[in-house]
């Protein structure tokens, strides 16, 4: 299998305060990978050091085959990524958006206007398309940021809590997406604090304080713990911790 | 490249669809123009003055005959006395008195200094420089037709007294401190506000992970506030210009590019400020606080420098505001060029670069 992302003892110091704490990790392609943690645990910390947003304070971490210390702006150009606050403008209508993250990323307005329509589709947001984002309902956001964290066809993508704060219907709908996505080969790096999206997963850590506690499939995992859920995992990793 | 252009486009997409901040971009500078012209201009008609003449010849009548004939003036009272004018201005009868000197045509051709001096009240400051401003305005014509009729070279001194504050002096025209509070107000608060949501709204960071790189992020989102800042200094001279009758003394070029180098400075304290929060309404109050405040009071807009105390003095040195106002200032009333205003120039230059750095690093740290 090929490793897509590689990390080894990264660790990002703030001040005194360790949040990432030597965390080491492999991503395959066209895996989902979970990031489990409570809040805090250091998660967003974790990605953005991935996604070249922050500069590591020491450890090792490849992504794409780059380095992150000297090949952040490789990086940006072969990942796509979803941050965890809102990652669409309100005030601009849903072509829009696409029209300029798809032009941020570099496609030509030929390609982008060839796509959208397909895109809309997919999404089912074709009589919507000159609406303006704030009037969309979050689940519908949500799936609209996927797809442009996607438009430019990377070959791994970042999502950081790309489900919060909305009903199990629509997070269910928003994994299915991930799903189609995946099975097209694409890596998925995903971070949640919804134990049971764990289970979506190919594999997952779970973080706490800053350190990965478990690794693993889900399946195996539960084993490993004696756990019927993930829930019960984090609980007693939790537990461990304090 | 074409990324930057999508920036700005997006940009003007904002401001174009926020109906409270076009209101403030366009709407404010119009109304303070229009409400401070129309109060000036109102009162400058036909402003009631006081005169006091104890030469009584032939110069002293004529530079009398064109005040009084200007339309801006009318005769209250000829003053016997100092003691009259002042008991005019008491009782409030009289915006501003014209002071002859004695023997005022003698002295004259003996080549001595002729000066006649203007007293207005400086309760209303705006009010007061803009009479002195015409009636110095209208010595002055009528020394430059002397000048021609007869090649006497005859040197008429205005001088400017304000009662009350005689420091008042440094107040000029509402114009040029217009200009630095829009300036200001446009292109470093607006631009704080604009970066620091993107930056609440997260989208700053998927800019930051696309492709584009963050100094070009940061320009596509700082040049609509350029060309604004640009087209509402425009506004402001025209502006200025029809309802005041305030002309470009100087170089128009000039004053252009001091403006520039000026909204340089804006932008990037607005940047500065942006790489220092994360919340849109902190970064709108410092640039309240931390900008607007310090421009309005110490750049000598409304209050003279002079008459500050002493820290506040020296606090007003670091604000560009301050020094861009002496350059504008000097440019359009005085009509000066560049080698007058080329220290004060520099040290906008040098504050630029300061900012800048300044900024730069703290958006490294940031990254860190
Ligand atoms: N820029 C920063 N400076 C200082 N502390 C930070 C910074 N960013 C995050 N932290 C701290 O690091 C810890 C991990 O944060 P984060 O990675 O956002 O957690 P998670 O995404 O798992 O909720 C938290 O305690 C947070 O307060
Ligand atoms: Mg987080």
């Amino acid at each position: 299998m090929n490793t897509v992302i590689s990390a080894e003892n990264l660790t990002k110091k703030f001040g005194d305060f360790t949040a990432v704490d030597r965390i080491s990790f492999e991503v395959f392609q066209g895996e989902i990978f979970g990031f489990l943690g409570a809040n805090g645990a250091g998660k967003t910390t974790a990605m953005k050091m991935l996604t070249g947003l922050l500069r590591p304070t020491s450890g090792k971490a490849q992504v794409a085959g780059f380095d992150v210390y000297r090949q952040p702006e490789l990086i940006k150009q072969h990942i796509g990524y979803m941050s965890q606050r809102f990652s669409l403008y309100e005030d601009l209508t849903v072509r829009e958006n696409i029209e300029f993250y798809g032009g941020i990323y570099g496609l030509t307005f030929k390609e982008i206007r060839r796509k959208i329509p397909q895109l809309l589709h997919e999404l089912g947001l074709l009589e919507v398309e000159r609406q303006l984002v704030k009037s969309l309902p979050l689940g519908w956001k949500q799936r609209l940021a996927f797809s442009i964290a996607l438009i430019h066809e990377p070959r791994i993508v970042f999502l950081d809590e790309p489900t919060g704060g909305v009903d199990p219907i629509t997070r269910r709908q928003f994994w299915e997406t991930i799903y189609q996505s995946a099975a097209q080969g694409i890596t998925i790096f995903v971070t949640t604090h919804y134990m049971d999206e764990a289970e979506y997963c190919h594999r997952v850590s779970m973080m706490a304080q800053g350190k990965i506690a478990a690794l693993g499939p889900p399946k195996q995992l539960k084993q490993e713990f004696q756990a019927q859920s993930m829930d019960e995992i984090f609980l007693s990793i939790a537990r461990g911790a304090k | 490249m074409r990324q930057i252009g999508i920036i700005i486009l997006k940009e003007f997409f904002h401001i174009l669809r926020d109906r409270r901040t076009l209101l403030i971009l366009f709407g404010l500078p119009v109304v303070q123009i229009l409400v401070f012209g129309f109060a000036i201009t109102n009162e400058i008609k036909d402003a009631r003055i006081a005169i006091l003449d104890p030469s009584r010849d032939q110069i002293s009548r004529e530079v009398q005959q064109r005040l009084l004939s200007s339309g801006y003036f009318v005769l209250e009272e000829t003053a016997a006395d100092m003691d009259a004018v002042l008991r005019a201005f008491r009782e409030d009868r009289i915006k501003m008195a014209v002071i002859f000197p004695s023997a005022m045509q003698k002295r004259f051709y003996h080549d001595e200094k002729v000066q006649i001096q203007f007293i207005a009240d400086a309760a209303e400051p705006n009010t007061a420089t803009t009479l002195v401003n015409y009636a110095t305005a209208i010595v002055n014509d009528y020394q430059m037709d002397k000048l021609r009729m007869d090649d006497l070279p005859l040197e008429i001194h205005t001088e400017v007294k304000m009662l009350y504050n005689p420091r008042m002096q440094s107040v000029y025209m509402f114009v040029p401190g217009l200009i630095v509070v829009i300036l200001t107000l446009i292109c470093a608060m607006m631009t704080s506000i604009a970066l620091t949501r993107e930056k609440e709204l997260g989208t700053m960071e998927v800019l930051l992970v696309s492709p584009v790189r963050p100094f070009l992020v940061i320009l596509g989102k700082v040049v609509p506030y350029f060309v604004l800042g640009m087209i509402i200094t425009v506004m402001v001279l025209l502006l200025g210009r029809f309802v005041f009758g305030m002309p470009v003394r100087g170089s128009l070029a000039l004053l252009m590019a001091e403006c520039v180098l000026f909204v340089l400075n804006a932008l990037a304290l607005g940047i500065f400020i942006s790489t220092r929060t994360d919340s849109q309404m902190v970064a709108m109050m410092f640039s309240l606080i931390g900008l607007m405040m310090p421009v309005l009071l110490l750049s000598g807009f409304i209050f003279p420098i002079e008459s500050m105390p002493w820290p506040l003095q020296w606090l007003s040195h670091i604000l560009p505001g301050k020094w861009f106002l002496i350059i504008i200032k000097d440019i359009m009333l005085k009509g000066v060029g560049f080698s007058y205003v080329w220290k004060e120039t520099l040290i906008l230059i040098v504050m630029l670069l300061v900012i800048l750095a300044a900024g730069v690093r703290n958006f490294k740290i940031r990254l860190a």
